[in-house]
């Protein structure tokens, strides 16, 4: 089978998302990784050296800077002719491109696979991971987007594949980019982060949030996440969201602090290796989920576990 | 400008889904169904639009059982106009439903069309996406802001990284994020206006599309389970347990 992957980049780096991408590919058949992108030929040259890729296509145009979909589709589909399968990364760039192509190619998308159980059958969570549906596609062509924590990540180093460039049809004139406003943060990436620390409505404001939880964060060298609640309520940005609809996040240590546990935010973290919870309410759900659970006030839990760790 | 916006009929938000024992699907037998939650936000975002002036017109459309007329009621109550029910009892695909959306576009010619990001039971994250595909159109996923500016709408969007706003040709699909509204509750003269209101009833035969699945469920399971915890009783005892894992 021949599998076209898309790279998750910012037209300077290839981001990690791409190599779980390129795994759940290499379980279908042979790789190609398209590198779409203005300037991003460092990025395509990058794609190369992945364990696994066999071949890079660049498409290098101002057109394709902006990650639209609605310019970056058809290109795809176009290219689509030579290829059996579409693999994206079940990132927002990823489900905001790959379904777009399923259209184009009149192929139903199997979102957010887990696992590669045959050529054309895969597993995947509904119902936020309440179930787990086991589906066999009947399409001509695949189109997948593919969840990183079901998916080791693939070497960056190890391949030696060629680059060629390819074309689209250029600017559709639907859409353009106006701006975007990115976090920086010299935290790790929350989905890739060994630690994540993450807190909920109990943490009051975005002040008490930081106050209380960025310490505990360095202290560990960990990512912080949140509950929807917290986001709403505004303590943190909306990409720190962990869940059914925000990140799903499976670190080596997952420290929930003052969340309840509901279930659309058990769906973003619950395969974390270990989780601890930091509850005063010894009945929360997420003390039944948890491996270590500590019944306290994180009034005091907290800054003590701080003090200690120091 | 006419506003379609599209109401799926969920198993409630506050339901913990149970598989059935014979492995064939997630058992919806007597549990609380309501409108998907993402949905409950573009049908707000409509009204809000309809009480600026800037919408005309709010359409909703639902594609599944007799029951999700329901659906629409509620939305109707909500403040939309008038519903459509595509019915059909069987399940229905983000692909198709996108086709069924497609032809309604193409009858109704709305001047924006609102989904949700995803339903929250098959979680598919994809019809919006399809629809702008297969209509040709703009699409503005994810969208924690919506403003209209002549021929053109500009749509904030929650993204991995933070923030992006891009702006849109008119018509164009956007499909709601959490953060775009809070939806009201309708008031009780409302739900009882809304009765009244007009509600269509097709199926997808109607519009000429073929609904047959493309995928096959072959089993429905449980995920594996945790295995039960420990309490730890003191804060010490945390910090030792944080050591033994070789993060502190
Ligand atoms: C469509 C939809 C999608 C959703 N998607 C997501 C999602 O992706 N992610 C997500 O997280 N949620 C999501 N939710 C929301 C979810 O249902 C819950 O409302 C949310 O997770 C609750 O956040 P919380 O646990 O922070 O708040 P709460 O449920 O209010 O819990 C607060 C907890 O803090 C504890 N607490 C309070 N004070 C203290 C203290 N001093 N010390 C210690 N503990 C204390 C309480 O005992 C309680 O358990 C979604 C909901 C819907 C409808
Ligand atoms: N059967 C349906 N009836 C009405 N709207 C639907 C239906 N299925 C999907 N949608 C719309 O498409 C959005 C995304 O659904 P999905 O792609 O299935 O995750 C939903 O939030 C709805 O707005």
């Amino acid at each position: 089978m021949k599998v076209l992957v898309w790279a998750e980049h910012d037209n300077a780096a290839l981001k990690d998302a791409t190599l779980s991408a390129v795994t759940a590919g290499g379980q279908l058949g042979e790789v190609t990784l398209l590198v779409a992108g203005a300037a991003c030929a460092a990025v395509a040259d990058a794609g190369a050296k992945v364990a696994g890729v066999s071949a890079v296509l660049l498409a290098d145009d101002a057109v394709y800077g902006a990650g639209l979909a609605e310019n970056v589709a058809p290109l795809v589909a176009g290219i689509m002719g030579e290829f059996d399968a579409f693999v994206a990364p079940a990132t927002t760039t990823g489900k905001n491109i790959a379904p777009r192509v399923a259209a184009l190619l009149d192929v139903m998308q199997i979102s957010d696979i887990l696992t590669v159980e045959g050529p054309k059958s895969f597993t995947r969570p509904i119902y936020a991971g309440n179930a787990i549906a086991t589906v066999e596609s009947s399409d001509a062509k695949l189109v997948i987007t593919a969840r990183a924590t079901g998916f080791a990540k693939a070497a960056r180093e190890g391949g030696s594949a060629s680059v060629s460039p390819v074309s689209g049809s250029g600017d559709a004139g639907l859409s353009s980019f106006v701006s975007a406003q990115v976090a920086v943060s010299e935290r790790p990436e929350l989905t890739s982060a060994k630690v994540v620390v993450s807190g909920g409505r109990a943490l009051k404001d975005a002040q008490t949030f930081a106050d209380t939880l960025y310490p505990l964060a360095d202290r560990l060298n960990a990512a912080v996440g949140a509950s929807r609640a917290a986001v709403d309520a505004g303590f943190v940005p909306n990409d720190y969201q962990v869940g059914q609809t925000g990140k799903i996040v499976a670190p080596e240590v997952y420290i929930a602090v003052g969340i309840s546990g509901a279930i659309q935010h058990l769906a973003g973290m619950k395969d974390s290796k270990t989780i601890i919870a930091i509850n005063k309410d010894p009945d929360a759900p997420i003390m039944q989920v948890a491996d270590l659970a500590l019944t306290a006030d994180l009034f005091t839990a907290v800054p003590e576990l701080v003090s200690k760790l120091a | 400008m006419k506003v379609l916006v599209g109401v799926k009929r969920v198993i409630d938000y506050n339901v913990r889904p149970r598989v059935k024992a014979d492995g064939s699907g997630v058992d919806l037998a007597n549990v609380k169904m309501s409108m998907n939650p993402f949905d409950e936000i573009a049908v707000e975002e409509a009204v809000r639009l309809k009480e600026k002036g800037v919408a005309s017109e709010i359409v909703v459309v639902s594609v599944g059982p007799a029951k999700a007329v329901d659906t629409l009621r509620t939305a109707l109550a909500m403040g939309a106009d008038r519903g459509i029910l595509v019915q059909t009892d069987e399940p229905v695909e983000p692909l198709a439903v996108a086709k069924l959306f497609h032809a309604i576009a193409q009858e109704e010619a709305p001047g924006l069309v609102i989904l949700g990001k995803q339903a929250i039971d098959d979680d598919s994250n994809q019809t919006g996406q399809m629809l702008a595909a297969l209509w040709g159109r703009g699409q503005g996923t994810f969208a924690s802001a919506v403003a209209i500016e002549g021929d053109a709408v500009t749509v904030t969007r929650e993204v991995d990284g933070g923030l992006e706003t891009l702006k849109l040709s008119l018509p164009a699909v956007v499909t709601t994020d959490l953060r775009l509204n809070e939806p009201r509750f309708a008031s009780l003269p409302n739900i009882m206006k809304a009765r009244s209101k007009p509600v269509a009833t097709k199926a997808p035969a109607d519009f000429g599309v073929d609904i047959t699945p493309r995928l096959k469920t072959l089993s429905v399971a449980e995920p594996a389970p945790r295995k039960a915890g420990v309490k730890v009783e003191s804060v010490d005892a945390l910090v030792e347990k944080l050591k033994e894992l070789g993060v502190a």
